[in-house]
């Protein structure tokens, strides 16, 4: 198989307007809109871009949307649409597709106003004659069952699910695009409006708009941008099912499958990692990743996140941006997990930048704990 | 050449509801397959049998909603005793004590205007 190590790198970033965005502005405004400042961000243009990666939920066809408002015609191009996880996959294929030479400078966009039309009218639920005579409220319900079984197997608590909304809050704090930056505390989480037990609003992403795109690019074209290079080390993704009833096991996420494939490719192992961003739908995500993707042992996570260590000043810097549950979340949040790995690689985080960044992990989920996808990304000191 | 399917695996499914059956099906190896399709997931063996359940489980996972305005319920996946696993709700009980782990006989409920015949799932004696 060829190796894809690093044949790629994230060389822009923007996030399109985010949080409650203007009225009737559409998905594809704000898709466009992350397109341009992402390329202004590294220095190229829409004359360069020849691979276009769109998924959203409110633009069933969406790379052909995009092409259209952007006025290009892509050589090459790709709506994978498997969740929030999408863009992970997205990054994939462009190895792939960049590898074969179907295409060299490729962006990789999204767009979502689900705050401002509502979610139902943003993701409306296909029909399941197997789910809906017991009206589960999707995605939370199958979550706080996944929590259900992690709290019955392992002794996990609603105060260490807590703990995960808490230091994610703390980072949201230290980041000016953050869309809740309120003090939280333990009992906040605990005592908010209950939502599907376990969880408050609180162990729950915030419902906003936003999105935005990041350019990827051959290292040889990276070399003479504006920014630092993050190059792509290693990916690694999987489906485990659809429906909630039918995941083999609550507690061991895909995230079990795809991490040790995108560490083995990247040739790295969990301890090399600097800065992780784990898609945060709802506070049991963070206690699975971490899990699944090696950073403590199978139902260890509850106690491993006590006392702030995934927060600002913590051992090991998780979700530095706010997270989905503190920064944004418009429903399809796994590009903007992206983009705060790519950033921490190139240094540009501002009063949450970690020092000496050289690896960093964006791990996507997507559905309801279906589809996961790890990235690993590096700086130029790691090729 | 394959024939054309009569019913679809839900309408079968459903017609057993309607007789107060929880159907699922097996493959040739025996193992259950829920929810119902046209063919065994994993092999594609389309060498199913339809057998009917003796609709005894036991609660996997449990979560309770809040809707805002209306009464906490119970949505559970159930573990049959046949070895499969459904989605479905527990009643009879206050729905925050439903545990996992406890023991549940299925109940149809029957068909409205608006809907058809579904099963779900009261606390067992015993």
């Amino acid at each position: 198989m060829t190796d894809l190590r690093g044949n790629i790198a994230i060389v822009g970033t923007a996030e399109s307007d985010l949080g409650e965005v203007a009225p009737e502005m559409s998905p594809v405004d704000l898709m466009a809109q992350g397109t341009v400042r992402a390329l202004d961000d590294c220095g190229l243009s829409l004359k360069d871009v020849d691979g276009l990666f769109v998924a959203a939920s409110q633009t069933r066809m969406a790379a052909m949307s995009l092409a259209e408002y952007l006025g290009i015609q892509p050589s090459y191009f790709d709506s994978t649409q498997i969740g929030g996880s999408s863009f992970m996959a997205h990054l994939t294929h462009a190895q792939a597709a960049i590898a074969a030479g179907l295409c060299e400078t490729v962006v990789v966009a999204y767009g979502s106003t689900q705050r401002t039309i509502g979610r139902a009218t943003a993701s409306a639920r296909e029909p399941n004659p197997y789910e809906d005579p017991y009206k589960p409220m999707m995605p939370p319900s199958a979550y706080a069952m996944a929590a259900s079984r992690h709290m019955h197997e392992f002794g996990t608590t609603r105060e260490q699910l807590a703990q995960v909304a808490v230091s994610a809050r703390e980072w949201a704090k230290l980041n000016p695009k953050s869309f809740m930056t309120d003090d939280l505390t333990i009992d906040d989480v605990l005592n908010a409006r209950m939502v599907s037990h376990p969880f408050t609003v609180r162990d729950c992403c915030l419902v906003t708009d936003g999105g935005g795109a990041i350019v990827l690019t051959t290292p040889e074209r990276a070399k003479d941008l504006k920014r630092k290079p993050a190059y792509v080390l290693g990916t690694g993704e999987t489906i485990t099912h659809a429906m909630i009833s039918q995941m083999p096991d609550l507690t061991t996420s895909g995230a079990a499958t795809s991490g040790p494939i995108a560490y083995k490719r990247a040739g790295v192992k969990p301890a090399d990692i600097d800065v992780l961003a784990l898609y945060d739908a709802f506070t049991i995500n963070v206690l699975l990743f971490l899990e699944d993707l090696g950073f403590c042992k199978k139902g260890e996570a509850g106690s491993f996140v006590e006392g702030g260590r995934i927060g600002p000043g913590g051992e090991l810097a998780v979700n530095t941006s706010g997270g989905g549950l503190s920064y944004c979340h418009p429903g399809m949040y796994g590009l903007l997990v992206l983009i705060e790995a790519a950033r921490q690689i190139q240094g540009v985080c501002g009063d949450r930048q970690q020092d000496g960044v050289e690896l960093t992990l964006a791990h996507g989920n997507g559905g309801v704990l279906s589809s996961q996808c790890t990235v690993i990304l590096g700086s130029e000191a790691t090729l | 050449m394959s024939e054309a399917a009569e019913k679809s695996p839900l309408a079968i499914f459903r017609e057993h509801c309607d007789k107060g059956e929880l159907a699922y099906q097996t493959g040739p190896d025996g193992t259950a397959i829920y929810y119902p399709r046209v063919m065994a997931p994993g092999t594609g063996s389309t060498d199913l049998q339809w057998k009917v359940s003796k609709g005894l489980g036991t609660v996997y996972a449990t979560t309770t909603l809040f809707p805002r305005g209306a009464d906490p319920y119970d949505v559970s996946l159930i573990d049959l005793d046949e070895g499969y696993r459904m989605m479905s709700r527990v009643e009879g009980i206050d729905p925050l004590e439903v545990k996992i782990g406890m023991r549940v006989k299925v109940r149809m409920v029957p068909a409205t205007d608006k809907e058809a015949s579904y099963p779900v799932f009261d606390p067992a004696e015993g």
